[in-house]
């Protein structure tokens, strides 16, 4: 079997489920094409040796964030088409807009040479390599994402509830 | 084991990067439903973390990693909060639609 086989089955996978995302009318159908596109997502991480990133990735994504979305358009019902589209004069400017992005993005790479890993290490993606990083170097900015998140989520609640006259 | 970059050079990543990344950029500006940009902002993130995972590990770095972990746990909060702001927009004016938040124009 060809071992670069796994990339593109997932890349292209990734990508056509993130068209989906743009591209489906009912919101409810976005959101799963936008799951399955995140696991593709992980399933590169999986490629990358990153395991710690890949489980993150599938708890916050998968797990949290995907909750939240499902949540939130089942609690507004917007499961009937009522949104009012583009005209299409935007639509295609937006892709223009979008692909020039692209095309932009892609040609800066185009000078350099293709390059194979220069590094033989396996082990960077490790729950024990990134714990060291993480409890070592990275100590101060791993305790303020806690008071980051402590802060969303007081602000979350204040914002939700209603408000008490 | 070996990795994957042992067989894709890393062009591919940036390209698959810069894909996914323009595709959300054409959701954010090509639909009007509050919440599917937040959707397609989320798909631009996504791709920046899997470019900085693909260099971490070509890199042999971990601090790329930490990174992303850190993207990640700066992608929740802000969910939340915008999720909340949309469910509040959506019981004062009863839509989601960008188009119809125009309140603040002069």
């Amino acid at each position: 079997m060809n071992p670069s086989l796994p990339f593109f089955v997932l890349a292209s996978l990734s990508v056509f489920s993130a068209l989906m995302v743009v591209l489906s009318r009912k919101p409810v159908h976005s959101v799963l094409y936008l799951i399955f596109c995140f696991f593709t997502i992980g399933g590169h991480y999986l490629l990358l040796n990153a395991q710690f990133l890949f489980a993150v990735h599938i708890i916050v994504y998968a797990g949290a964030i995907m909750v939240l979305f499902l949540f939130t358009l089942m609690f507004i019902n917007m499961n009937k088409e009522l949104e009012p589209h583009k005209t299409n004069l935007i639509k295609v400017a937006a892709t223009v807009a979008a692909g020039c992005l692209l095309i932009v993005m892609v040609g800066v790479t185009k000078g350099a040479e293709s390059l194979a890993a220069n590094s033989t290490r396996t082990d960077v993606g490790t729950v024990a390599n990134l714990g060291k990083a993480l409890y070592g170097q990275y100590l101060l900015p791993f305790e303020l994402i806690s008071i980051l998140l402590l802060a969303a989520m007081v602000g979350a609640v204040l914002l939700g509830k209603k408000s008490v006259e | 084991m070996n990795s994957i970059l042992q067989y894709i050079p890393l062009n591919y990543y940036v390209a698959l990067a810069a894909i996914i990344f323009a595709i959300g950029v054409m959701g954010v500006l090509f639909r009007r439903n509050a919440i599917i940009i937040f959707m397609c902002i989320e798909l631009m993130l996504n791709a920046v973390n899997m470019l900085l995972t693909a260099f971490s590990t070509f890199h042999g770095d971990e601090s790329g990693q930490v990174m992303v972990f850190f993207i990640m746990a700066v992608a929740a909060a802000e969910v939340a909060v915008g999720l909340a702001i949309l469910v509040m927009i959506y019981n004062n004016i009863r839509t989601v639609d960008v188009d119809e938040l125009n309140k603040l124009q002069g």
